[in-house]
């Protein structure tokens, strides 16, 4: 393996490829996991109806998350005609979800469904998987030097693919701050970030991801027309804490 | 002007006039109109300097009132209720009232109620209401949305709104306004009293405080003296830029020792700490001179505050916490720090100075820059003129009525109908439309949406008998929790660490953001001391007492004002009179005369565009004097033309007066009508504001007033953490899915109005169509200098977002990686 061969690339269409467990895998702009050499798509935690969620309790937050997050998942189906799909784990958000879903919605899934093998991995929102929607429900799944799972196991893990925490990457510059949804990686495992609408973040900096990596991991925060690589020692955590990871 | 008639008989009591004599008081005027209007039974608006005996004129009908009503036929309620911006207002009229009423053995009870009122206290109120209740608008909402309140507030005789100038023209003053509308539902024979300082257009308050369509009748106070103003020709030379007026603080310090008390006041916090950080330096004298400004913790505050009152005080350096309030007597000066931004904001300054209001009261303006020698200047004359700037015309906002009808279908049953009368009846809505309230009544009940999901989930329901009330206690708990217009920054407790466990004295609060720039280790000003930093944990930035005399942290320039538009149609008007330049003093002539040769002054009615190279850059200085928001604004829509444009733009910088924008390639042979053109407040103007941060931040104020997501829950102390939803995500998939939505329409509106001065930026284009002069120079002009030493201090390129994420890039991934 040459030098070149360990390098994150960056690619035309704003994506970065590089490798987790010596498997070549592309982060896409849209936060989906696009593994080329298997033709398999991967996006996680949908959140499916979390606004309806919300509304049950009093907060009339917009009904048009699903909507949204199913046709960014379709954006990317259409673009890299994958012959696989996986939702990572809590695709739905709650286990009343699926029931709330508009008809246009579960026909979407359906199509979505059509032409491709489509694979719910269970996660701890949705840990039964759909009942009535297309699809088969799985834990994990192995994909070359990948192993896919919803939630991390704790301590080092070389291959492990997973969602759960929705890891965000904040930078601070020119007097100001950023934050962005992005993918966690140090070269062994993968965290990806959640692909929901309405999805929250938490920030990488944050005292859950420091168990899962031996070495700082670096992140691919989601730009607006790429994604963009950044080094740990230029993230800030949310607030400043006295008991700050040194790395 | 309203007076009373020579021939009258007496309008007080007897008891009240042995009471003005034995004071050595004479009963002015106005207050014996105000006696006449309440027994007429008209709404009223009192506008008086500060000084005035303000206050007691709007109790004297009250106390009269009540001090005639014999025990048997005294109702258990509320007779009369004063509402006041500040709490700390609240408490100390709370204290003023009781000298006549004591003093006069009169059986009144008078209590205050705000957000420190403890729990107990609170409940007493309740059940045994006073005579006459001091409170502050949240506490007026509160109340509306309680259902208790019809019965509460059905004998209230009198309402008395004070600072009425300070209120109207903000969303705070449409919660208000709306607040009163229901009160005067509640008690159909309810008075109003509106108690103001001196305005520009009185006639628009006295029918925001009426029942419209009534117009409150006008009552006005004698004026005081007029003020002496002056401006400060410091023997230094006046800087080229800067805020900080540190040039002349050693002038300021010798015009305080020729004061009894005076008030310094400055236009933001940190500059209030600086300035007084530089006196005590300066002070040999040893003066007792205090800090007063917002972020500083309350108990710190009613210290000053009842240091001044005991008149123990030389000089307090101030911000605009101080611009309202109680009169002190013994201020005698009042010095103005930096440019005043407007004449009005400076008159109501002036005017807490010297309370024998037949003495004329003092003030210095001490400009911090050549152009602020401009403004002040202008101000000078304003006030000499007695032009005041206005407030631009306003319309309520709709999402402060959603958090109103929530509040009151949690107090009772209302039809739609009503609810659409009463609400019209306040003066920011008379105008509304029928579609308006039914979108906003549709919004609170289940969020307004074409997507008709939500039904099920209604927050207020229409019952069998057409009356909308809320859907359960829960919800109406909910709705109580995040009551309010105001929406502040996130901000953090300063607190003293002791040892690394929790506890430790709170000195203050400020603003999340400024804690973000600082490292553990770094030492900034604060409470007029340095601190080091520590840390943050929790909802507390921890800082030690550092040795340092100089904080490491530099004080965040600018103010949170932009000048106004008066003033600055003053300020061309004087730069283009040359007769007028003999008014400044010797070396900002001289700069005038510099610009005048080696460019141009810029016409009074006109746009002076200039270019030139600097440092392998071009550059284009233009000078609007229409404010910094509106510069603003206009420098990202230029800089997304520039871009089109093709010359590479990489950055702006602005003030109150000048546009400096910097890019790659020249810019001096641009068609400058074209970018000048009206139109950017089009296409340009909307493609902008969908993208940018700033309307992201105001559809947060507006999703949080209107309710749409909370800032409080219940048992959040309990559980710990309960996060607001992210209102950008919201906003996201609003724009797509729904982009007319209510709340959109808000934020725009809010845009329209505020943050962005986009009005005043449409006025500003209108105005110079033709008129724009373009000059190519070798080299900057005298009057650019000012700016173009301002650049580095804040340079904000136009897709900040993105190239702040590519900065952060990191070169040693392949390292971290392999």
């Amino acid at each position: 393996m040459t030098p070149e061969d360990k390098l994150p690339v960056r690619l035309a269409c704003g994506s970065v490829r590089l490798k987790v467990n010596g498997e070549a895998v592309i982060l896409r702009r849209s936060g989906a996991l696009w593994l080329e050499q298997h033709q398999t798509l991967v996006v996680a935690d949908l959140h499916l109806e979390k606004g309806s969620a919300y509304a049950a309790r009093g907060q009339m937050l917009p009904p048009y998350d699903t909507a949204e997050t199913l046709r960014r998942l379709d954006g990317e189906v259409a673009a890299l005609g994958p012959r696989r799909l996986i939702l990572l784990g809590d695709s739905l958000h709650d286990g009343q979800a699926e029931a709330r879903l508009a008809a246009i919605n579960v026909d979407q899934i359906e199509q979505l469904a059509k032409g491709l093998e489509l694979l719910w991995v269970a996660g701890n929102h949705d840990a039964d998987g759909p009942r009535h929607l297309p699809g088969q429900t799985i834990d994990e799944m192995t994909i070359g030097q990948l192993i896919l799972r919803h939630e991390p196991h704790p301590a080092p893990q070389p291959g492990e693919v997973s969602g759960h925490l929705h890891p965000c990457a904040k930078v601070i510059g020119k007097g100001r701050s950023v934050r962005r949804r992005c993918f966690a990686t140090d070269g062994q495992r993968l965290i990806l970030p959640a692909f929901g609408a309405y999805a929250g973040g938490l920030n990488l900096r944050d005292a859950a991801f420091s168990p899962l990596f031996a070495k700082p991991p670096i992140a691919a925060a989601l730009g607006k027309d790429q994604v963009h690589l950044i080094g740990w020692n230029q993230l800030v955590a949310d607030r400043l804490t006295l008991a700050a990871p040194r790395h | 002007m309203e007076r009373p008639a020579p021939t009258l008989p007496p309008t007080l009591p007897s008891q009240f006039q042995d009471w003005f004599a034995a004071k050595g008081w004479a009963a002015r005027d106005h207050q014996i109109a105000m006696v006449q209007r309440a027994k007429a039974g008209r709404h009223v608006l009192l506008i008086a300097p500060t000084g005035g005996g303000k206050t007691l004129a709007g109790f004297l009908p009250s106390l009269i009132d009540l001090s005639q009503t014999p025990a048997s036929e005294r109702a258990e309620s509320i007779h009369t209720l004063y509402v006041s911006p500040l709490k700390a207002l609240a408490v100390d009229v709370a204290r003023n009232l009781m000298a006549p009423i004591e003093e006069m053995g009169l059986p009144i009870r008078v209590e205050s109620r705000t957000g420190d009122t403890n729990l107990s206290k609170r409940q007493r109120q309740k059940a045994n209401p006073p005579d006459i209740l001091l409170t502050t608008p949240e506490q007026l909402a509160l109340f509306c949305a309680w259902d208790g309140a019809r019965a509460y507030f059905a004998n209230l005789k009198t309402v008395i709104i004070d600072e009425v100038h300070a209120l109207h023209g903000s969303k705070r003053g449409d919660l208000l306004c709306l607040g009163l509308a229901r009160l005067q539902s509640f008690s159909p024979a309810m008075r109003r009293v509106g108690l103001s300082a001196t305005v520009e257009d009185p006639e628009r308050l006295r029918r925001w405080i009426a029942p419209r369509p009534e117009v409150a009748d006008l009552v006005l106070g004698t004026p005081g003296a007029a003020p002496r103003i002056e401006v400060l020709l410091s023997d230094q030379r006046v800087p080229w830029a800067g805020h900080s007026a540190q040039h002349a603080m050693a002038e300021v310090y010798e015009t305080l020792k020729t004061a009894q008390t005076a008030l310094v006041f400055v236009n933001t916090r940190w500059q209030s700490e600086f300035a007084f950080q530089e006196l005590w330096r300066l002070n040999e004298d040893n003066l007792p001179i205090a800090l007063h400004h917002g972020a500083l913790a309350p108990e710190q505050r009613r210290k000053v505050e009842a240091a001044m009152a005991r008149g123990e005080l030389r000089a307090v350096v101030c911000t605009s916490t101080l611009d309202l309030g109680i009169d002190w007597g013994g201020v005698d000066l009042v010095i103005q720090l930096a440019a005043p931004k407007g004449s009005s904001r400076l008159v109501q300054r002036i005017g807490r100075s010297n309370h024998r209001l037949d003495e004329p009261s003092r003030a210095l303006l001490v400009p911090a820059n050549r152009f602020e020698m401009l403004e002040c200047q202008a101000a000078l004359e304003a006030v000499a003129a007695g032009a005041l700037d206005g407030d631009p015309p306003r319309t309520g906002a709709l999402d402060v009525l959603a958090q109103h009808l929530m509040g009151a279908c949690c107090g009772e049953g209302l039809s739609s109908e009503a609810l659409f009368a009463e609400a019209r009846s306040a003066a920011p809505y008379e105008d509304m439309t029928q579609r308006d309230f039914d979108d906003v009544l549709s919004f609170v009940s289940d969020g307004g949406y074409a997507l008709r999901t939500y039904d099920q989930f209604r927050r207020i329901v229409k019952g069998q008998d057409g009356l909308w009330c809320v859907r359960n206690p829960q919800t109406a708990q909910r709705h109580r929790l995040n009551v309010g217009a105001i929406v502040a920054a996130a901000t953090l407790n300063i607190r003293v660490s002791s040892g690394r466990h929790g506890g430790g004295r709170k000195i203050g609060e400020a603003e999340e953001w400024y804690f973000e720039q600082l490292t553990p280790g770094d030492t900034f000003l604060f409470g007029g001391e340095v601190w080091r930093f520590e840390g943050v944990s929790g909802m507390d930035a921890r800082v030690t007492r550092s040795g340092d005399k100089e904080p490491k942290i530099p004080s965040w320039g600018g103010t949170k004002f932009s000048m106004s538009s008066h003033l600055a149609e003053r300020v061309r008007d004087m730069i283009m009179d040359r007769d007028h330049w003999q008014q400044l003093p010797g070396d900002v002539q001289d700069w005038l005369g510099a610009q005048a040769a080696h460019s141009a002054i810029p016409a009074a009615d006109g746009l002076l565009v200039e270019t030139f190279p600097r440092g392998g850059k071009s550059y284009l200085v233009c000078y609007p004097f229409e404010g910094r928001l509106a510069h603003t604004t206009l420098a990202m829509l230029l800089t997304r033309r520039l871009d089109r444009l093709g010359v590479a733009p990489l950055g702006f910088v602005c003030n109150d007066y000048v546009l400096c924008i910097w890019a790659m390639k020249p810019m001096d042979g641009l068609d400058l009508n074209d970018l000048f053109q009206q139109d950017m407040l089009g296409d340009d103007l909307e493609a902008w504001l969908d993208d940018s941060v700033m309307l992201k931040r105001l559809f947060r104020h507006c999703a949080l007033i209107s309710g749409l997501i909370e800032r409080r829950f219940a048992g959040a102390e309990k559980s710990g953490r309960q996060v607001t939803f992210s209102s950008d995500l919201i906003y996201d998939v609003l724009r797509k899915h729904q982009p007319d939505h209510l709340l959109l329409r808000c934020a725009r509106a809010d845009a329209a109005e505020g943050m962005l001065d986009i009005r005043r930026l449409g006025d500003f284009l209108q105005r110079i169509v033709g008129k724009i002069e373009g000059i190519s120079l070798p080299k900057v002009s005298p009057f650019a200098v000012p700016v173009m030493m301002e650049i580095g201090r804040e340079a904000i390129a136009g897709a900040a977002q993105e190239a702040i994420l590519e900065d952060a890039a990191f070169d040693l991934i392949s390292e971290a990686l392999s």
